[in-house]
């Protein structure tokens, strides 16, 4: 009962298509786990059912304890759960620095502000008036990843940010999560990048079609193991 | 200065557009719905000026628009175009026919003490009216107020982060449902200060309102979207338009409005100050 959040058996769908078969899935205050696997795996619905974008059931998801399945988005960020989306999804209206400042928008109080924001992204800083959409790959990865930090969240969740990045600026991104967790957050990180998110994080479960085909320490699990789960041979 | 007038009228139509993409096909009858609405507190509390049947009219209004967006057009936002449509037109049948029973079609209007009238010259002996300076000066400082609203407050920022991508404006806590009843409010109180500078112009009858949606929407085509100086701009022209074609002949003044809208159409779509998103 101690874990910060979790599902248990969570089903999703859309809408006549299940996508979810009863996942099971805890993360502890302070640890860093990742979910891998194929396309289609089930990972971003996963994501989806977790922050409100995609109806669950009350009971199949908990967080602090408390259940949260079938809330709506904003009113699970108010709670403490951020997320950085596939892609971005950057403000094209709004320059980089709104960009943060709307992460802000649920009014948490935290750790994080725009100043520490820049400290952990000085890349970002000298970018703050131009539009979200007019920097590069990377830096609206990590204009994305502060834009959930200034949500002040208890969770800081990341879906696929080395999606489309070069491997350079996806370790340079990765890197800052040492310093996130130092400050308290807990991380779920979905992964293409296998190697990536064994070394980034403790624990890793592998999702395969709709289900969780295996979970363990991340140090742990060899690429062979790995590799059965994923393709599910 | 028709065209302070056609900019307020357009004004509260490029708010809900571009916050919400959603053209509100009742918007002149909302126009003459707030005129009306004063015409009557008017005639219940003879006396009262235009400026407090304003203070009054707008909270009920905004309320109006609130609830309005949130009880019933939220739920006609989606992929598909159509629903809006069809329920603000409806919403249009209803609102003309309410009036028409409430008012009959005799044609009312508001007064202001004679302030409507009133003119002063300026040198070179041409003489300005009060009221269209007045109306002029309103638009350009609900102009001035809207850009500053989006520009640099809070809600500014939800109304633009909500309008490029509201399934990630939820995930930064923003409740999208709040912010687009908020916005229609916003509209609604809009359509209140242009609905009262529109009764103490001229006269208004229940069946008025398309005339109204049509202006304002060539307006804000003329304008550019993303704007509100664009706005602003396109009632200005739009209002120039229809006095060169008065000048030249009482029945041309109307046409040479859609005329202009047309070739604007033509020569630049885009109109004149548009912000390019996306």
């Amino acid at each position: 009962m101690s874990a910060l959040l979790e599902a248990r058996g969570l089903t999703a769908f859309y809408g006549d298509f299940q996508a979810l078969f009863g996942i099971d899935f805890a993360v502890e205050p302070g640890e860093a786990v990742a979910i891998i696997g194929a396309n289609g795996a089930g990972k971003s619905t996963f994501l989806k059912a977790l922050t409100g974008l995609l109806p669950a059931a009350p009971e199949c998801v908990r967080f602090e304890g408390a259940p949260i399945g079938g809330l709506r988005p904003a009113e699970i960020v108010r709670r403490g759960i951020a997320m950085v989306p596939e892609g971005r999804r950057l403000f094209p209206s709004l320059s980089v620095e709104e960009n943060l400042m709307i992460g802000a928008h649920a009014g948490r109080a935290g750790p994080w502000s725009l100043r520490r924001v820049y400290e952990l992204f000085p890349a970002l800083e000298p970018l703050r008036a131009h539009p979200g959409n007019a920097i590069s790959g990377g830096q609206q990865q990590m204009a994305a990843i502060g834009r959930a930090l200034l949500a002040n969240p208890r969770v800081l969740i990341c879906d696929e940010i080395s999606l489309g990045l070069a491997p350079l600026v996806v370790n340079a991104i990765y890197n800052s999560f040492p310093v996130m967790l130092r400050e308290g957050l807990t991380l779920v990180v979905v992964e293409q990048d296998v190697g990536i998110a064994q070394r980034a994080t403790h624990r890793l479960y592998c999702f395969q079609e709709g289900r969780v085909a295996l979970q363990g320490q991340s140090g742990a699990l060899t690429r062979d193991s790995i590799s059965k789960a994923y393709f599910g041979t | 200065m028709l065209g302070g007038l056609y900019a307020l009228f357009a004004m509260g139509l490029a708010l809900m557009f571009g916050v919400m993409r959603l053209v509100n096909i009742a918007h002149g009858d909302c126009i003459v719905l707030a005129a009306f609405v004063a015409i009557g507190l008017a005639l219940a509390l003879p006396g009262a000026g235009p400026a407090l049947l304003l203070a009054m009219v707008l909270p009920l209004m905004f309320a109006a628009g609130y609830v309005l967006q949130r009880g019933v057009l939220n739920r006609t936002l989606g992929k598909d175009i159509l629903p809006p449509l069809l329920v603000t037109f409806g919403f249009s049948v209803i609102l003309q026919n309410v009036l028409l029973e409430i008012f009959s079609a005799d044609p009312r209007s508001l007064s202001a003490g004679g302030l409507e009238s009133l003119s002063f010259a300026l040198p070179g002996g041409i003489a300005v009216g009060w009221l269209p300076l007045v109306t002029f000066v309103a638009a350009l400082a609900l102009a001035l107020a809207l850009e500053l609203l989006f520009a640099r407050t809070r809600l500014g920022r939800a109304f633009r982060a909500t309008s490029d991508d509201p399934e990630a404006a939820q995930l930064q806590g923003i409740d999208h449902r709040h912010v687009y009843a908020l916005a229609t409010a916003l509209a609604f109180a809009v359509i209140t200060v242009a609905g009262i500078f529109l009764a103490l112009r001229t006269t208004v009858a229940p069946s008025d309102g398309p005339a109204y949606l049509l202006y304002a929407f060539e307006a804000v085509i003329i304008g550019g979207l993303g704007s509100f100086w664009g706005t602003l701009a396109g009632g200005l022209v739009l209002g120039v338009a229809q006095a060169i074609g008065f000048r030249l002949d009482p029945g041309w003044g109307i046409l040479v409005g859609h005329l202009a809208f047309l070739v604007m159409l033509m020569l630049r779509p885009q109109g004149l100050f548009p912000r390019t998103r996306d």
